[in-house]
């Protein structure tokens, strides 16, 4: 169990100024992302994309203003727990929350900062009927174990890297591998495609293109998958698994759950501090939405500052805040 | 100048909008600005197919595809031939009467 003053969930651009302006005030925080590392939409989507209105910057890469924001936060150490997705909250303003994390990972706090950007990202899934009941049944979006379909028949779908890097790969581990491809070339790494055109040419691997799945059937297990090409004709496969590779995309997750107010895929907060309606949780950036609100970076940091002033009453109830300025002092003498 | 675009929503409604040429908008931007429900999560830079829209009317008058919007609709399983990324989509003279509809992902 880790114990810290704020519980920061997301550890995007937002989340992590938010480390700075809580430090300021003598709170500590701890962050949990999905992602495998910091930097939120930034890192994982975006890294050597420019933007200009960071104020100071007329022009910063993404991944730079990350790596300025993590240096910013460094002085408060913060705790970090990443690769993991909040699961729940329990508790109250009175006697604290817990944060649990899918890995079982528990953070006891005061204070709860939600700044998840767009939620999670999620895997991007074809519209097949009965899709979801066989969804670890044979049907999955993501390949954690390639020895798991060692001898088996699998049906991959998709035309980005992965699809391509994935075939290459389970041609060497699965008894079959068809590749099934809604258009007849590959935007991919051209080195990747040449490969997969060149197992389809050998023999190695069955590549499907100008098509589609069109349905899935098994009994408790996927059996079999229906492909239906330009001229509507559709062909059967029989498979052990089938993994749609179609990208990701964003959804709220769990944080749909919690009990908070929620509008149109966002949390609705006070303009005076971001708070939300659970007395000690806040929400700033992306994910909160109020009259006016501007999905802006610069306007994440502005909330996150509000928020920790405010939050500080949470962490030291007994105590006065008084207003500084880190010109006057720095950073370690408030 | 004022351009005439048709949007078709998820539930089949049409309505058309008028939106200024001259104010360097895209489409995504515009239909926003219409209150449609658009996520538009990676802000226009062609990273998120969350304002994918299929072009029913007008397909040929428009601006060609740049790399970036083919690489993101080669991900989606459910684009095709008449597919666009409508943050691509400068508002200008080629989308006069250009009918789209929405496709792409919608708020939960």
């Amino acid at each position: 169990m880790h114990t810290t003053d704020i519980c920061v969930i997301g550890a995007g651009p937002v989340g992590l100024f938010s480390v700075f302006e809580a430090g300021l005030l003598k709170m500590r925080c701890h962050l949990i992302d999905v992602l495998p590392q910091a930097g939120g939409q930034l890192s994982e989507i975006y890294p050597q994309k420019p933007i200009y209105d960071i104020p100071g910057y007329p022009e910063v890469k993404a991944q730079e203003l990350i790596d300025n924001l993590m240096k910013q936060a460094a002085p408060f150490n913060p705790g970090f727990t990443l690769g993991e997705r909040v699961e729940k909250i329990t508790g109250d303003t009175a006697e604290g929350f817990t944060v649990v994390t899918n890995e079982g990972t528990a953070v006891s706090c005061k204070v709860i900062v939600i700044a998840g950007g767009l939620g999670c990202f999620e895997p991007r899934k074809p519209v097949i009927e009965r899709l979801a009941d066989f969804e670890g049944k044979g049907v999955s979006y993501i390949v954690k174990d390639p020895e798991l379909f060692r001898d088996k028949e699998i049906i991959l779908a998709g035309g980005g890297d992965s699809a391509l890097d994935w075939t290459i790969l389970l041609s060497g581990i699965a008894a079959k591998v068809t590749l099934v491809h809604r258009g007849e070339t590959f935007r991919g790494a051209p080195d990747s495609a040449e490969k997969v055109f060149q197992l389809a040419t050998n023999g190695r691997i069955n590549l499907v293109l100008k098509s589609n799945i069109s349905r899935i059937e098994g009994n408790g297990h996927l059996k079999e998958v229906h492909i239906t090409d330009e001229k509507n004709e559709v062909n059967i496969i029989s498979a052990d698994y089938l993994v749609p590779l179609f990208g990701l995309s964003p959804k709220l997750g769990p944080i749909a759950d919690w009990g908070l107010q929620i509008e149109k895929s966002a949390i609705t907060v006070q303009t005076t501090d971001y708070s939300t309606n659970i007395p000690g949780i806040y929400a700033i950036g992306d994910i909160n939405t109020y009259p006016g609100k501007l999905k802006l970076i610069l306007c994440g940091f502005h909330e996150a500052a509000m928020m920790a002033q405010s939050a500080f009453r949470y962490v030291y109830p007994d105590q006065r805040l008084s207003f500084k300025y880190t010109t006057v002092n720095g950073i370690h003498s408030f | 100048m004022l351009v005439s675009i048709t949007i078709e929503d998820r539930n089949g409604q049409r309505q058309q909008i008028e939106v200024p040429d001259d104010m360097n908008l895209s489409l995504m931007e515009a239909m926003k600005a219409y209150e449609y429900n658009i996520l538009a999560t990676c802000g226009g830079m062609a990273l998120c197919a969350t304002c994918h829209v299929q072009v029913l009317e007008g397909k040929d008058q428009l601006s060609a595809l740049s790399d970036a919007e083919l690489d993101m609709l080669d991900t989606l399983p459910d684009a095709a031939a008449n597919s666009r990324l409508a943050c691509q989509l400068r508002i200008d003279k080629s989308l006069e009467n250009a009918v789209f509809r929405i496709c792409g992902q919608e708020h939960e």
